[in-house]
């Protein structure tokens, strides 16, 4: 199966993606995750102001059948929350590269991103799978 | 455990499952389908069309004898001597210290001769050790590799069975009953018997003709829709039907379990009786109860459930986000005292304490 795997954006092992823009930082999953997941019925993302840490859990997301952690693909400051999910998760199945954003986070170090993968190694990994 | 690790087993149907692209897991040490399509559809088409379920890792036990109805009345806690030819009852088969072995079906081939018990996949292996040990005579076999079994459930399952069997017209058969027949020359056993609380059966069927049948039963132009594990799990916590691992195991009392009605102290004696019955007689600590949420969040097994003040009073057993009613549902065991309907208890969800309540069970009401 294909995804579509945008080439700007970096990826984490754990299937979120994060577009860079300057020092912010926009967070959703993957396509790949979100077949992976099946139906989201249920979100719970971390509040304004929210200190989050790279490769650390700052939220939830749960399908009908399974319970899955997000992880910060940076360190910093949430500065804005994609609440319309919390009454209606929908988009994170029908659009997650764009509508089904998660939170934005205002990075503390351009360094954490060597640490995260570009388009080419993800869609290898999700090759793999 | 590490042998089922290394070589996982394979139902008669594993290749249809590949060729219809499911996903694969591991399940009781067999590879099954967990999904085919979407959880949703897949639900959905068991409630108002008719489901298509490979349980052919279910275990087979036949029990035959002069000794048989000693042996099950022994071994099981239902009334197993009230069983006629072509009848079927739900039963548990305790251990020695009150807890179960296992929840099982017991299928009634010919009275006092005869006897079909058909037990969990994850299980089979112990209860057939376990009967055997404390078999009172019967003739006893494991005859779960003789045996398929496709489970066909579904406000449509008897018009497609009607048109798929000819032997045996199922629209004439009360629910819980049994009768034997032919498929294709291959022997079947046709059980009004199902897991998703809707009309069906359950087609035990020689394992050579296990993927005839399927095919056939997909191929007719009512088209039944082949069901995941994954929707079998929400179809039967709707319900409310223990799965044993979650609502039960071997510390359960059943009377805990509310299986109440399928204990019959009274008609027989029985493995454990005095330790199940005292259990009740001095009073239950505990209850299975089902419980919806009054705020935001999705019960699962092994969360716990907890007063407004955070003291633990129970702990979930199974739960989900229920497809029929679009709300999270789960099923816990709860201190006695907040066991009644309306009951306010708390669902610790990643240490926040969720409101929840005490509901009717089941969950959906067919």
């Amino acid at each position: 199966m294909a995804f579509h795997v945008p080439e700007e954006f970096y990826y984490t092992k754990d299937h979120e993606w994060a577009q860079i823009d300057e020092n912010i930082v926009t967070v959703g999953i993957t396509e790949f995750a979100q077949d992976q997941l099946g139906e989201v019925v249920y979100v719970d993302l971390p509040e304004e102001g929210q200190k989050v840490t790279q490769n650390q859990p700052f939220g939830v997301v749960e399908s009908v059948k399974a319970v899955s952690d997000l992880y910060a693909p940076v360190s910093g400051t949430v500065i804005e929350v994609n609440s319309s999910l919390v009454d209606d998760p929908s988009s994170l199945n029908d659009d997650p590269n764009n509508t089904g954003w998660l939170v934005r986070i205002e990075m503390d170090s351009e360094k954490e991103l060597a640490q995260l993968m570009r388009a080419p190694e993800y869609k290898k990994l999700t090759a793999e799978k | 455990m590490n042998q089922t690790i290394q070589n996982p087993l394979k139902t008669p149907l594993y290749n249809e499952h590949v060729k219809l692209n499911a996903r694969i897991v591991e399940f009781a040490g067999w590879q099954m389908p967990i999904q085919y399509t979407n959880l949703k559809d897949e639900h959905n088409s068991t409630r108002n069309h008719v489901g298509l379920f490979d349980v052919s890792h279910m275990g087979e036990i036949r029990v035959k004898g002069a000794k048989a109805v000693e042996t099950l009345q022994w071994l099981t806690t239902n009334d197993v001597a009230k069983l006629e030819s072509g009848q079927a009852q739900y039963g548990l088969l305790p251990n020695d210290v009150g807890g179960l072995v296992d929840d099982l079906f017991i299928y009634c081939l010919e009275k006092n001769q005869d006897y079909l018990v058909c037990v969990n996949a994850s299980n089979k292996d112990k209860d057939f050790a376990w009967m055997t040990k404390h078999n009172r005579g019967s003739d006893m076999t494991d005859e779960s590799n003789h045996w398929g079994q496709i489970a066909i459930q579904g406000p449509k399952a008897f018009e497609l069975c009607d048109k798929i069997f000819d032997t045996i017209k199922i629209s004439k058969m009360n629910r819980n009953e049994i009768q034997v027949g032919k498929f294709m020359g291959h022997t079947i056993m046709i059980a009004t018997t199902g897991y998703t609380g809707e009309l069906g059966c359950e087609v035990f069927i020689e394992s050579a003709g296990t993927e005839k049948l399927w095919q056939a039963l997909l191929a007719d132009p009512i088209k039944a829709v082949p069901v995941g594990l994954g929707a079998r799990d929400i179809l039967r916590t709707e319900m409310k039907y223990s799965l044993y691992g979650h609502e039960i195991d071997d510390t359960t009392n059943p009377y805990e379990a509310v299986l109440g009605w399928a204990i019959k102290p009274m008609a027989k004696d029985f493995m454990s009786k005095t330790q199940i019955v005292a259990a009740k007689e001095n009073g239950l600590k505990r209850k299975l109860i089902g419980f919806k949420m009054l705020d935001r969040g999705i019960p699962r097994q092994g969360y716990e459930i907890k007063t407004s003040a955070g003291v633990k009073i129970g702990t979930v057993t199974s739960g989900t986000h229920s497809i029929t009613l679009d709300e999270p549902i789960g099923i816990a065991y709860v201190d006695f005292a907040f066991s009644t309907e309306g009951s306010e208890i708390y669902v610790d969800i990643r240490g926040k304490l969720i409101k929840a309540s005490v509901c009717k069970t089941p969950f959906v009401i067919k």
